[in-house]
């Protein structure tokens, strides 16, 4: 295990931000730590990073105790949502500053450093000042910055958060390759649900200081812990009482024993994808539903859906649902 | 009247957590209101400027220079103006010295930590600006005069302090306390502790964070602050001459040797007044150019 | 994977930057710090207010009352107030102009405009004096009279309105103003509805200022004013006279009305700025 976090607790006064708080990261992989904003997530993050310090639990990093020591005693790599750029140094020596501390030869700094700027595709901006760049670019010098010491560790606290969309994706898949090919443990804060499915190795899901379940992106998409998890990690509906995902709901023209009665009440075209919504006469608990369903164009096509159809809803198979606690 | 506006932006990209920068253009839209009341307007403000502050400063040279250079190169060979203007020096930069040391050192804590009493604290830095120079030195003197609170105490160490150097330069440190301060904390507020903590995870220690990251971030406020002290620490003059004594060659500043040489009524003794205000003149028109030239650097940092 | 032993958290836990709580280095430092403030602030404000009353009260109250004190302090204040109010307006309207205008040597006004900051008082004395005094060029003398106090006072407290307003006056939204115009206001009616509500609170703090300033003032009018007993005779001057004269019981109540005067107009003047700023 790289990082073993035990029994953490956290108050910052009255809110409590970590309650007994158990985490093991591996080494050499890329955990994402998933949660809603006020969750825990970044407290967590800082706690490991010695930006903060627990008020009981241990934190070990490869092996060593590190709860109470201090961040520059760790080696450990932080970047931080607004890049915390050293506005009156440049890019170079942005990057450079965790070696300069270490008194490393010049000649040393300048190899490392040009190999950084290079992996990150900054070589021309070496000797621009932070506010020449954008903020993708500010984001990928301060990734560099913490590359450039070889911590044992590397943490990012929602590293796309700031930048718009399109650079935020750019940065999503550039950060996955820099994993694949520097295999130095990360983990990275993020409130984005498709940004840890899409990038990190693993995912633990954070909220209201707890951690409600820790796996692999899969697992937790198709076979999430609860209401909360599935809720969280892409779109749900609810069919004859009980958590679908809008995909997993099959629309037949036909009756069936398992399956329920429904009138299609509107239709939404979103690009090549069709939403229906629907109105169930109530299915074998009674209840009349309202659940929508995601269908490619093709099949509402097929099924020649329009407003007022009667159709019959079943979940596809091996599908996953959950009981509306 | 050409549009040549130039709007408020805020800087370029979007994407980033810096303020909206002032761009700042001397014709961003038409002055509005008529011509006659925009005339109007100008020629009052204009000409209260000018004939409040300019014909005044202008006469002082003319004074100065009355009777030829001549005259002046003799004051300038004055060893009591001499001795004064090294006086002056000395008990400025020592206090600029000290108040920047200060300065810097409670701005850091007031931006950075929380602690009972941080209100007041900040509120007392600004009490010496209000009040009379004349009341601090006064002041001085019930504390750390022969008769004062300390008095006796001190002058058992065989320390003088009222009528003496340090006490010129408790009376300058006081009247000076606010300026770096004022300079430095907004920028120390608007820098945040992120790129301090950034530093730390990257191994810096206390100074090594404060000599690379902090002083950096600060350089320019603390620079306006570090001339504006000097600016009043040279100038002082009601405290200064409430502690002072102002014995020629001893304890007289640039600034009483000025008020002292004037109140003598003698033709050199005036041109030697004139002599060391018109030095003392040009000093302050120095500073605020330097201020000028410092401004928009802050600004832009 | 080694398995060690959970050591007990340290005695002193470590403070991480970001969370506000002194550190015992920082700690240390307020400590130096406050007792430095103490030395230099706190405590001659504090032996003011003891010596004024060290005597008793009635002492205090004669020294006050003293036709001499009542008419320093009378003199003081009035003409603080006075200056205070024509620097408010005019001080406003240079900034304005300033900011809104543009004309030749715009520039220049700008750096006039901090002389008064940067120039020591007795020099600003001198400055007054040889433009108003008896070797004027235009034969105006004003020595020994209120109104070349006055003149000395309105010099040195010109910047404090214009500073504090500019900034104000220069990230202030045109917008609103185009808005009120094309709702049918007119020019005087934007300045008195949008405008000065907006700049009110800065005007404020300049008018604070610059009353502490000229309340206390001493440098630049002592020569002008030719310090006549119960006539020009500024609280400053008259404090450093009783001081001079070993009367610190005399200058110590004087002083301790100044502190106080200066005190209660700061605070009005700071929660009126509060009123002001909450439209906002």
């Amino acid at each position: 295990m790289s990082i073993a976090v035990t029994g953490i607790n956290k108050r910052f006064g009255d809110f409590v931000a970590l309650s007994d708080v158990d985490l093991e990261v591996p080494t050499g992989r890329l955990t994402a730590l998933l949660g809603p904003s006020g969750g825990g997530k970044s407290t967590l993050l800082r706690i490991i990073a010695g930006l903060e310090f627990p008020d009981t639990g241990t934190v070990e990093i490869e092996g060593v105790h590190a709860t109470w020591l201090p961040p520059q005693k760790r080696s450990v790599g932080f970047v931080f949502q607004h890049y915390a750029a050293f506005k009156h140094l440049s890019v170079y020596r942005n990057v450079a500053f965790g070696l300069e501390i270490r008194k490393k030869p010049k000649a040393e700094i300048r190899k490392r450093v040009m190999e950084l700027l290079e992996l990150v595709h900054l070589e021309q901006f070496a000797d621009r000042l932070p506010s020449q760049l954008s903020g993708g670019q500010r984001q990928r010098m301060a990734l560099a910055r913490a590359l450039a010491v070889q911590p044992e560790v590397l943490l990012l606290d929602e590293p796309f958060g700031a930048l718009d969309a399109q650079v935020r994706k750019e940065l999503r898949d550039w950060l996955r390759n820099l994993h694949d090919e520097m295999h130095v443990t990360t983990i990275f804060v993020t409130h984005d649900q498709e940004e840890a499915l899409e990038v990190s190795d693993e995912i633990v899901v954070i909220n209201g200081g707890k951690i409600e379940q820790t796996g692999s992106p899969d697992d937790l998409y198709d076979k999430p812990a609860n209401d909360f998890v599935m809720k969280f990690l892409g779109p749900v509906t609810t069919l004859d009482g009980r958590l679908v995902r809008p995909h997993d709901i099959e629309v037949l023209r036909a009756a069936e024993s398992d399956a329920v009665g429904a009138t299609v009440t509107k239709l939404t075209r979103v690009g090549f994808e069709v939403r229906a919504e629907l109105r169930t006469a109530g299915g074998r608990s009674g209840e009349v539903s309202e659940p929508w369903v995601q269908l490619t164009r093709s099949q509402a096509e097929a099924l020649a859906l329009e407003p007022g159809r009667e159709v019959w809803l079943r979940t596809s198979s091996a599908p996953q649902t959950l009981a509306v606690s | 009247m050409t549009d040549t506006s130039v709007k408020l932006e805020t800087s370029a990209g979007g994407d980033d957590s810096r303020p909206p920068v002032l761009v700042r253009s001397p014709r961003r839209k038409p002055p509005s209101g008529s011509p006659v009341t925009r005339w109007i307007l100008r020629i009052l403000a204009v000409g209260y400027v000018l004939g409040l502050v300019a014909l005044p400063v202008g006469t002082v040279i003319e004074h100065t220079f009355e009777n030829g250079l001549e005259p002046v190169l003799e004051s300038l060979r004055n060893p009591d103006l001499q001795s004064a203007a090294r006086l002056g020096v000395f008990v400025a930069v020592i206090s600029v010295v000290i108040n920047t040391v200060f300065g810097v050192g409670i701005s850091i804590l007031i931006v950075r930590y929380r602690f009972p009493g941080r209100r007041l604290l900040n509120a007392i830095i600004d009490l010496p600006v209000s009040i009379s120079p004349i009341v601090v030195g006064i002041a001085l003197i019930f504390v750390y005069g022969s008769g004062g609170w300390f008095g006796p105490a001190l002058t058992s160490m065989g320390i003088q302090i009222i009528f003496a150097t340090p006490a010129l330069i408790l009376a300058t440190v006081i009247v000076a306390l606010p300026l770096v301060v004022r300079e430095v904390i907004p920028v120390l507020e608007e820098a945040g502790t992120e790129q301090d903590q950034a530093a730390q995870s990257l191994g810096a220690n206390a100074f090594q964070r404060f000599v690379r990251i902090t002083l950096p971030t600060i350089k320019w406020a603390l620079a306006y602050g570090v001339v504006l002290s000097l600016a009043r620490s040279l100038g002082e003059f009601g405290a200064v001459r409430v502690v002072s004594g102002s014995v020629a060659g001893e304890s007289q500043t640039l600034t009483l040797f000025v008020n002292d040489s004037y109140q003598e009524f003698g033709a050199q003794a005036e041109q030697d007044a004139f002599t060391a205000a018109f030095l003392l003149m040009c000093v302050a028109v120095l500073f605020i150019v330097i201020i000028a030239l410092l401004r928009p650097k802050e600004q832009t940092k | 994977m080694t398995t060690t032993r959970t050591p007990a958290p340290p005695r002193r836990r470590p403070r991480p930057v970001s969370s506000g709580r002194l550190t015992s280095a920082s700690g240390l430092g307020l400590g130096v710090g406050v007792l430095w403030l103490s030395l230099i602030v706190l405590l001659p404000i504090a032996s003011i207010v003891v010596v004024a009353f060290q005597s008793g009260f009635g002492e205090f109250w004669d020294s006050i009352t003293h036709p001499g004190a009542l008419a320093a302090i009378r003199l003081s204040v009035g003409a603080a107030l006075l200056v205070t109010v024509i620097n408010a307006v005019m001080g406003t309207l240079v900034a304005w102009v300033l900011v809104r205008d543009s004309f030749w040597g715009k520039r220049i006004v700008e750096v006039i405009i901090d002389i008064p900051f940067a120039l020591p008082t007795i020099v600003a004395g001198l400055v007054l004096i040889s433009l108003y005094g008896p070797q004027s060029p235009f034969g105006i003398n004003l020595v020994g009279t209120r109104t070349g106090i006055f003149v000395a006072l309105l010099f040195v407290t010109l910047p404090f309105v214009v500073r504090s307003v500019q900034p104000v006056l220069i990230e202030m939204e045109r917008d609103v103003e185009e808005a009120a115009a094309s709702l049918g206001a007119s020019g005087f009616t934007i300045f008195r509805r949008i405008v000065l509500p907006t700049l009110a609170p800065a005007i404020l703090a300049g008018s604070a200022l610059a009353f502490a300033r000229a309340l206390g003032e001493f440098g630049s009018v002592i020569l002008i004013s030719a310090n006549l007993a119960g006539k020009t005779e500024v609280s400053s001057a008259y404090i450093l006279k009783l001081i001079e004269q070993n009367d610190t019981t005399g200058a110590a109540a004087v002083a301790t009305i100044l502190l106080l005067v200066a005190v209660i107009v700061l605070v009005l003047l700071d929660s009126l700025q509060r009123l002001a700023a909450r439209r906002d």
